[in-house]
C-alpha cells in the first residue's frame, strides 16, 4: 500500500464536519505553524519539501512563494485556484467534496506563511454544491476559532471567501483567474509582471492550485525534509492521480510519487487493468494538453526502463517520446479508440476556450479544428497532415498565455505517434466512417463550428 | 427584472467580500443571482439591473456576460441537460447519450419542448471524466448515463414540474 496524506481519512464518517476532522488530528498542523513558526519558518518548511505545484505546472512551490513581493502597507492575497478545467482532471474536487477541512486548514497555514489577510478560492462555476460545502467548511472553521480575527489568538486576521466562475477554462490560467476574480473577461495578462508583484487588484498574489495549498498541512505535521523522503529525489510525496477512460476502476487515487505506470494501470488497488479484456492502445498522462503516449511507451521509456509516475520519469524522452504528469487527469484508450477522433475532439474544445487575444491561438485553432473535422469525417487529404503539423508549429512558443501550446502539443503527438492511423483515415474513408461512426454505432456526428 | 429582498441582501453579502472600491468583483456570483432569478437567463433587463446594483457601465455587464458559457443570453428549459462532449466523456458513448435524448425530448440542441420543461445542450469535460458519460443538470452533476438513466431523469423531473406548480 502507498503511503496517503490527504485523503487518507476520506472513508471516515462525518471527516467532512469540523468536530469529527479535529477528533481524527485536524488542525493540528494549523496549531503548530500559528502557534509555533514564523510566516518565514513555514515558507522553508514547503521549500524543504521539494513539493511542486500540483496544478499543471509543476512549478516549485516554495520558491513561487519566496518570489512574493512584500511592500509595506500594501495588501497581500492568496488565491486557490479550483477552476479545475482541465479535461480528464477531477482530483481537487474529491479534495473539496470529501475532506474540505484539510483544504481549509492548508490555506490557513498558507495565508499565515505569506502574510496574506484575505484569501479567495476561485472554484469553477459548475461546481455550485462544492462551493456550498466549502461556505459551510469556512463557517465551522471560523465558528471554532480558526478564521476570523486574532486566530488563536496569535493576532493573526484571516477571512477566506469562495467565489464562483461561470464556465471558461481559461480561466485556469492564473492571470485569466485574476482578471476574472476582478469581474473581468478572463483574458490572460502579458507576464512580467508577474502575479507575485501586481496580481489581484495590483498587489502581490500568489495563486496555487487546491491540492498544492492542501498538501502544506502533511508537509508541516511531518516538517519539510520528513516529506521529501516520501516519493523520489526530484518527485516529492503523494499526488492525486483522477483516472478516467477504458479501465476497469477509473476514480481519484492517491499515490507516492515513484510507483510505476504498469502497476498504477494493470494493479488492482489502482485503475485495475484495461476494461472488457481489451488491450491498452494509447494514455494521455496528465489531462489533454500534455502528449499522449503510445501503449510501447507507456510502460517503459524510448531507453527501455520502467516508466515511473514521477515529474521526471513521465517526461523522459521530452516531447518525442515522452510525456508530463501535468495535472494528473490520466485518460486510458483501448484498441477501439479512434487517435484521430479523440484529436478532433480535443482541438474542438481549445479552439471553443481560446481567448481571442492572440491571432496563432485563435486563428490556429480553428484551422486545425477543421482540418481534424474533414480528416475525421473520410473527407480528408494526405497533405492534411503535414498542414496540421505546420499549424501546430506556427502556434506553439508564439502566445501570451500557454493555452496555445496546450492546444498544439496533443496534435503534434498524435500526429508523431499515429500518423498512420492519420493516413489510414485518408486511405480508407468509408472503413474509417463505419469504424467511428458505424460499428461504434456513434451516427451522431458533430457540425463543424464556423 | 427587480431583485427580491432576500436576492439583495445575498447580493450586498457578496459585495461585501471585495475592497470597498472593488465592488465589480462581484459581478459574476451576483450574474448567477440575477439568471436563477430569472428562469435561468440573462434578459438585457437583468443585466441592466446588475449593472445598477454594482454601480458600473452596462457594456461592462453584457461584455462579461457573453464571455462565460454559463450565462444563457437566450431562453432555456426549465430545466437544461447540458452534456458533457470532452474526449473522456466521448469514448464512453455520450454521443449515443445525446442522440437519445434529442429523439426522446423531440428538440434540437438550444430549443425548448412544447411544455417549456426542457433544453438540451452540449458543455466541455466538467470534471466528472472518471464517471462518464455525464450530464449538468442544475445545481447537479449526473453520471454514468444510459437510456435508461435518461428516461428516469424526465419523468423524475417532470413529476417535479407537476409537484412545484
Ligand atoms: C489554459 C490553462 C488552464 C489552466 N487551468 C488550471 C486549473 O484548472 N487549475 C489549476 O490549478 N491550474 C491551472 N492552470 C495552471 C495555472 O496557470 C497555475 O500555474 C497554477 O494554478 C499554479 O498553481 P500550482 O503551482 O499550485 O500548480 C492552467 C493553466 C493554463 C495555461
Ligand atoms: S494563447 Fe489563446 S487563450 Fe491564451 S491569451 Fe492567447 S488567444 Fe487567449
Ligand atoms: S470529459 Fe466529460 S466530465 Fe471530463
Amino acid at each position: 500500500m502507498s503511503r496517503k496524506l490527504l485523503i487518507d481519512k476520506a472513508h471516515i464518517a462525518g471527516i467532512e464536519t469540523f468536530e469529527v476532522y479535529r477528533k481524527e488530528g485536524g488542525y493540528q498542523a494549523a496549531e503548530k505553524a500559528l502557534k509555533t513558526m514564523t510566516p518565514d519558518e513555514v515558507t522553508e518548511e514547503v521549500k524543504k519539501s521539494g513539493l511542486k505545484g500540483r496544478g499543471g505546472a509543476g512549478f516549485p512551490m516554495g520558491m513561487k512563494w519566496s518570489f512574493l513581493a512584500k511592500p509595506e502597507g500594501v495588501p497581500r492575497y492568496l488565491v486557490c485556484n479550483a477552476d479545475e478545467s482541465e479535461p480528464g482532471t477531477f482530483k481537487d474536487r474529491f479534495l473539496m467534496e470529501k475532506v474540505p477541512h484539510i483544504f481549509i486548514e492548508g490555506l490557513i497555514i498558507s495565508s499565515y506563511a505569506l502574510g496574506a489577510n484575505t484569501c479567495y478560492i476561485y472554484i469553477r462555476g459548475e461546481y455550485a454544491w462544492i462551493a456550498k460545502i466549502l461556505e459551510r467548511t469556512i463557517a465551522e472553521a471560523k465558528a471554532n476559532g480558526f478564521l476570523g480575527k486574532n486566530i488563536l489568538g496569535k493576532g493573526f486576521d484571516l477571512e477566506i471567501y469562495v467565489h464562483r466562475g461561470a464556465g471558461a477554462y481559461i480561466c485556469g490560467e492564473e492571470t485569466a483567474l485574476l482578471e476574472s476574480l476582478e469581474g473581468k473577461r478572463g483574458n490572460p495578462r502579458m507576464k512580467p509582471p508577474f502575479p507575485a508583484v501586481k496580481g489581484l487588484y495590483g498587489c502581490p498574489t500568489v495563486v496555487n492550485n487546491v491540492e498544492s495549498l492542501t498538501a502544506v498541512v502533511p508537509i508541516i505535521n511531518l516538517g519539510g525534509s520528513e516529506y521529501a523522503k516520501i516519493g523520489t529525489e526530484k518527485s516529492t510525496g503523494t499526488k492525486l492521480i483522477s483516472a478516467s477512460g477504458n479501465i476497469n476502476k477509473p476514480g481519484v487515487y492517491e499515490i507516492e510519487l515513484g510507483i510505476s505506470v504498469e502497476d498504477f494501470v494493470m494493479s488492482y488497488e489502482y485503475c485495475g487493468g484495461i476494461k472488457n479484456g481489451k488491450k491498452l492502445k494509447a494514455c494521455v498522462p496528465g489531462g489533454s494538453s500534455v502528449p499522449i503516449l503510445p501503449h510501447d511507451l507507456l510502460f517503459k521509456t524510448a531507453k527501455g526502463d520502467t516508466r515511473l509516475m514521477s515529474y521526471e520519469s513521465m517526461s523522459d524522452g521530452g516531447f518525442a517520446t515522452g510525456s508530463m504528469i501535468g495535472s494528473g487527469g490520466f485518460i486510458v484508450y483501448d484498441e477501439d479508440q479512434c487517435i484521430v477522433e479523440n484529436t478532433y475532439n480535443f482541438t474542438r474544445f481549445y479552439r471553443h476556450e481560446s481567448c481571442g487575444q492572440c491571432s496563432p491561438c485563435r486563428e490556429g485553432t480553428g484551422w486545425m479544428e477543421k482540418v481534424l473535422h474533414r480528416l475525421d469525417n473520410g473527407n480528408g487529404k494526405i497533405e492534411d497532415i503535414d498542414l496540421l503539423w505546420d499549424i501546430q508549429r506556427k502556434i506553439e512558443g508564439n502566445t501570451i498565455c500557454p493555452l496555445g501550446d496546450a492546444a498544439a502539443w496533443p496534435v503534434a503527438a498524435a500526429i508523431r505517434h499515429f500518423r498512420e492511423e492519420f493516413e489510414w483515415h485518408v486511405t480508407h474513408p468509408k472503413e474509417a466512417m463505419e469504424r467511428n461512426y458505424g460499428l461504434r454505432k456513434n451516427i451522431f456526428v458533430a457540425p463543424a463550428s464556423a | 427584472m427587480k431583485f427580491t429582498e432576500k436576492d439583495l441582501q445575498k447580493a450586498n453579502e457578496i459585495i461585501a467580500r471585495y475592497p470597498a472600491d472593488r465592488s465589480k468583483s462581484a459581478l459574476l456570483p451576483i450574474l448567477h443571482i440575477a439568471q436563477d432569478a430569472n428562469g435561468g437567463w440573462l434578459t438585457v433587463e437583468a443585466m441592466d439591473a446588475v449593472a445598477e446594483l454594482l454601480k458600473i457601465t452596462k457594456i461592462e455587464v453584457y461584455e462579461v456576460a457573453s464571455f462565460y458559457s454559463m450565462y444563457n443570453l437566450k431562453p432555456v428549459g426549465k430545466y437544461v441537460f447540458e452534456f458533457c462532449q470532452t474526449g473522456p466523456c466521448n469514448i464512453q458513448g455520450v454521443k449515443d447519450v445525446i442522440k437519445y435524448t434529442e429523439k426522446k425530448l423531440g428538440v434540437k440542441e438550444g430549443e425548448i419542448t412544447a411544455d417549456g420543461l426542457f433544453s438540451w445542450k452540449r458543455v466541455e469535460c466538467l470534471g466528472a471524466c472518471g464517471y462518464a458519460p455525464m450530464m449538468q443538470l442544475g445545481e447537479h452533476f449526473k453520471e454514468h448515463l444510459t437510456a435508461e438513466k435518461i428516461d428516469a431523469i424526465i419523468d423524475e423531473y417532470r413529476k417535479k414540474a407537476v409537484a412545484l406548480n
